[in-house]
């Protein structure tokens, strides 16, 4: 190419110390340049340096962070050796960010105009006016319903896809010449997240804006990048077009990334079924909600007449968007919300709706794991003492008993016994997701209720965690309820798919053959919305969705 | 910049360091130094508490008084020494008792919620009501002063607002994902306050246990002040203050010492708290 890239780093390194003064070196070298008007990706997984690479382009590092060698050039500045005022100047202007989470980037007292046209006023760059018509017609560009009044509302009054929208907006008000996306649709839910994709990418090619995109979602940054630059431990392993990429991976670790998103079609586990057996779980007509209780009744009814089985050694998927009530199924099966309709047997036996009335025994036989591992373990227990107590609660081990049992519990979800002695915040999202599997596995249950358990995490640590949940059904012969928006992680586990919207059951599919077979237009919507690994899979979407 | 240094210079091992910084450090040692003080103020006191040893009052610095002498010729230091046992003592105490009872109440309001919790709320908010001094003027006037009923009574002041933080903090904690765990588990609140909420609200917690120990030592000075505190001869340091108030226009030593005194006392404990040893945690080990 002739033209001088917009942007290029030469030999950048960052480094932080930790509070033990060890120097830890977090970006180890990296060379890349972004051409005007060019998408470039940032893949990885967690920790890889995609996001304080992406940072560093405005010269930001996050607390205790420092560039220490190296040269970032962006149009005509050098950001490494910029003082702190003059990257302040450039930052909106020039370079401009897009949040993961539109909703804590957004001031929730001020009303969105406000803030949209904040960056121009912080650089006098036009008068009020003139820039709420600009921030309009922005509006207007990114397909956001109702663009003349929008402005108007508080953040909390548009949705979670606008609001994301809205973040752009608020980047794009600058004319910068470079926009910096840190995985701006991983909160959002599929369907949300094509509208999103589909109003970025119009508005950049319009524009012929450079951006930098960070995702760990390869699908998603098939749809918008022109290169994709794959990174692991802080070192650029492969760069190359978005087709070179994903047809011709070269390093193992971009194939491995690949490999992650080919679901392995689930292969039902064998075993000799007795005619009269039980199913493990059995729910009929269930209805909950939350909110104070009026006649029997809450305020806010969620579930809606909700039936199924789960048979002994199956696994039973729950997909929908958020909303739809799965978590709260999870939780009115799990007693935590009791449900205030309806009937369940768990193994033949009733089970009662609230945690108080339940055996023990029935606790101990039905686990569930949460959502985000973050919250789920306390943070001021080690890891020894969280996977100790349910031994001593359910079991009644104690002493050494006890300890070897936490190592073989280690052992069972692949993490070394030395870990034990870790808090739950000196793990990494997959380690913390395995421990978490780990107590419930440590309850020896018969029956899983998985909740959103892999959304949190990038692509292959997830497809590690579904490989760990198929090999332990094979060993100790559980059953699993997964709720997941995800459809590609439901096919790879489950046999049945329960389809869930505004609390009602719409479809209940063989997974195997869902896209095949799913009758109900909104299931087929779910199934339709799944990126594919198809540069052109976005452009050749319905229009009218 | 506070100046941050480790114990042990981490020598490849597995035990932990701790970083405890000059600030805390300093804290702490006031804190020993006046607990000492307290336990061996008679054998060290210059002069016994109630002695009138100097012929003249509000006495200067000397080599004979160090601090002093009061408004009837007692040793200011012997005095401050001895107070010093009412004063660490009945603060500590009450600051324990206070802590206690309304951190335990407190999570256990957070972890049963409803009519137990509202009940709670409301009967503590109506007592927080009542004016401190005033409550302390009415109870020591109906039962008299001794050292437990003004514990006690410190206790009593201080529960509601200790109760109201920790209920706060609770409320936030229980909402986590592993206190849900724990219940559905089938654990019973001793275990979900003591273990699951109480390591994460410590922190807090502590700081509060401080600014509350402060505000102790001010009232049981205030009570000292209007006579319902600690009973003559013996005085705490707000006794002290207020006795040899008079001296004030004078310069007198005998009331400037005890000012000193409490506030090193309060500052050091809360010197101490805010800056805690920590455990250095580093994650690749």
């Amino acid at each position: 190419m002739t033209q001088q890239p917009l942007v290029s780093v030469r030999g950048l390194r960052i480094g932080a110390v930790t509070d033990a003064g060890r120097k830890v070196e977090i970006i180890k070298g990296l060379d890349f340049d972004i051409h005007p008007g060019e998408i470039v990706a940032l893949i990885g997984e967690s920790g890889s340096g995609k996001t304080t690479t992406a940072l560093s382009l405005m010269g930001h590092c996050r607390p205790g962070c420092a560039i220490t060698g190296g040269s970032i050039r962006v149009g005509r500045h050098d950001v490494a050796t910029m003082s702190e005022s003059a990257r302040a100047h450039l930052r909106g202007t020039e370079v401009s960010y897009v949040p993961q989470s539109a909703a804590a980037a957004f001031n929730p007292s001020k009303r969105i105009m406000e803030q949209v046209i904040e960056i121009t006023d912080i650089h006098g760059l036009m008068p009020q006016a003139e820039a709420e018509k600009k921030a309009v017609g922005l509006f207007r560009a990114l397909a956001l319903p109702d663009p003349e009044t929008i402005g108007t509302r508080y953040p909390h009054q548009v949705s979670g896809g606008q609001l994301q929208r809205l973040a752009a907006a608020m980047a794009l008000i600058g004319d910068p010449e470079l926009v910096i996306f840190d995985e701006p649709t991983t909160a959002l839910d599929v369907t949300t997240q094509i509208e999103v994709l589909r109003a970025f990418k119009s508005v950049m090619a319009a524009g012929r804006i450079a951006g930098v995109y960070v995702s760990h979602d390869l699908a998603v940054v098939a749809q918008v990048a022109d290169r994709i630059i794959v990174l692991k431990g802080g070192e650029i392993q492969e760069e190359g077009g978005t087709d070179d990429i994903l047809h011709r991976p070269a390093h193992p670790y971009t194939k491995a990334l690949l490999a992650a998103f080919e679901p392995v079609p689930h292969v039902p586990a064998a075993r000799g079924k007795a005619p009269d057996e039980a199913p493990i779980l059995q729910v009929e007509h269930l209805f909950a909600g939350y909110g104070a209780v009026r006649k029997g009744e809450p305020d806010v009814k969620i579930l809606k007449d909700v039936t199924f089985r789960i048979e002994r050694g199956k696994n039973l998927g729950v997909i929908g968007e958020s909303g739809s009530g799965k978590s709260t199924l999870a939780r009115a099966v799990a007693g935590i919300l009791p449900a205030y309709r309806g009937a369940m047997k768990f193994d033949g036996a009733e089970l009662r709706p609230d945690l108080q009335s339940r055996s023990k025994d029935q606790l101990r036989r039905c686990q569930m794991v949460f959502q985000l591992a973050d919250t789920a373990l306390n943070p001021a227990q080690s890891i020894e003492a969280i996977l100790s107590r349910p031994l001593a609660f359910y079991h009644g081990l104690s002493g050494r008993a006890k300890a070897a049992r936490v190592a073989e519990l280690l052992d069972m979800v692949h993490l070394p016994a030395a870990m034990r002695h870790r808090l739950p915040g000196e793990l990494s999202g997959g380690q913390k997701q395995r421990i978490n599997l780990a107590r419930a596995l440590a309850a020896e249950p018969e029956l899983i209720l998985c909740d959103e358990i892999t959304s949190a995490l990038d692509t292959v640590v997830a497809a590690a965690i579904l490989d760990l949940l198929k090999e332990l059904q094979t060993e100790l012969g559980l059953s699993y309820m997964f709720i997941s928006h995800d459809l590609s992680t439901v096919e790879a586990i489950c046999d049945e798919v329960l389809v869930m919207l505004k609390g009602e059951v719409v479809e209940q599919l063989p997974a195997a053959r869902m896209a095949a077979d799913a009758q109900h237009p909104y299931s087929r919507l779910l199934i339709s919305s799944v990126p594919q690994l198809d540069t052109g899979w976005l452009a050749g979407l319905d229009r009218t969705g | 910049m506070i100046s941050v240094l480790r114990t042990s210079p981490r020598p490849g091992g597995t035990g932990p360091s701790w970083r405890f910084n000059w600030v805390g450090r300093i804290g702490l040692a006031m804190i020993l130094f006046w607990a000492v003080v307290a336990i061996f103020a008679p054998m060290i006191a210059p002069y016994p508490i109630g002695e009138i040893a100097d012929w003249d009052y509000f006495g200067p610095m000397s080599g004979q008084f160090w601090l002093g002498s009061d408004y009837l010729g007692r040793d200011v230091l012997s005095r401050i020494l001895v107070g010093s046992r009412y004063t660490v003592g009945i603060s500590l105490a009450a600051v324990f008792a206070a802590c206690a009872g309304g951190v335990i109440l407190g999570m256990v309001a957070a972890v049963m919620g409803g009519l137990f919790d509202t009940l709670l709320s409301r009967l503590l908010d109506a007592f927080n009501g009542i004016p401190s001094l005033l409550f302390g003027l009415v109870v020591v006037a109906a039962v008299g002063s001794s050292i437990p009923v003004l514990v006690l009574t410190l206790a009593a002041i201080y529960l509601p607002g200790a109760y109201r933080f920790a209920r706060a903090l609770s409320v936030n904690v229980n909402a986590m994902d592993f206190v849900t765990v724990a219940r559905a588990r089938g654990e019973r609140t001793p275990y979900l306050i003591f273990r699951e909420i109480f390591p994460n609200i410590l922190g807090p917690v502590l700081a509060d246990l401080g600014v509350r120990f402060v505000f102790i030592v001010l009232l049981l000075s205030g009570l000292s002040f209007l006579g319902l505190g600690v009973q003559p001869p013996n005085a705490d340091w707000g006794a002290l203050v207020r006795e040899n108030i008079e001296g004030l226009s004078l310069g007198a030593p005998a009331v400037i010492f005890p000012c000193i005194a409490i506030a090193t006392l309060t500052i050091s404990v809360n010197m101490f708290i805010d800056n805690l040893p920590k455990k250095i945690r580093d994650r690749s080990e």
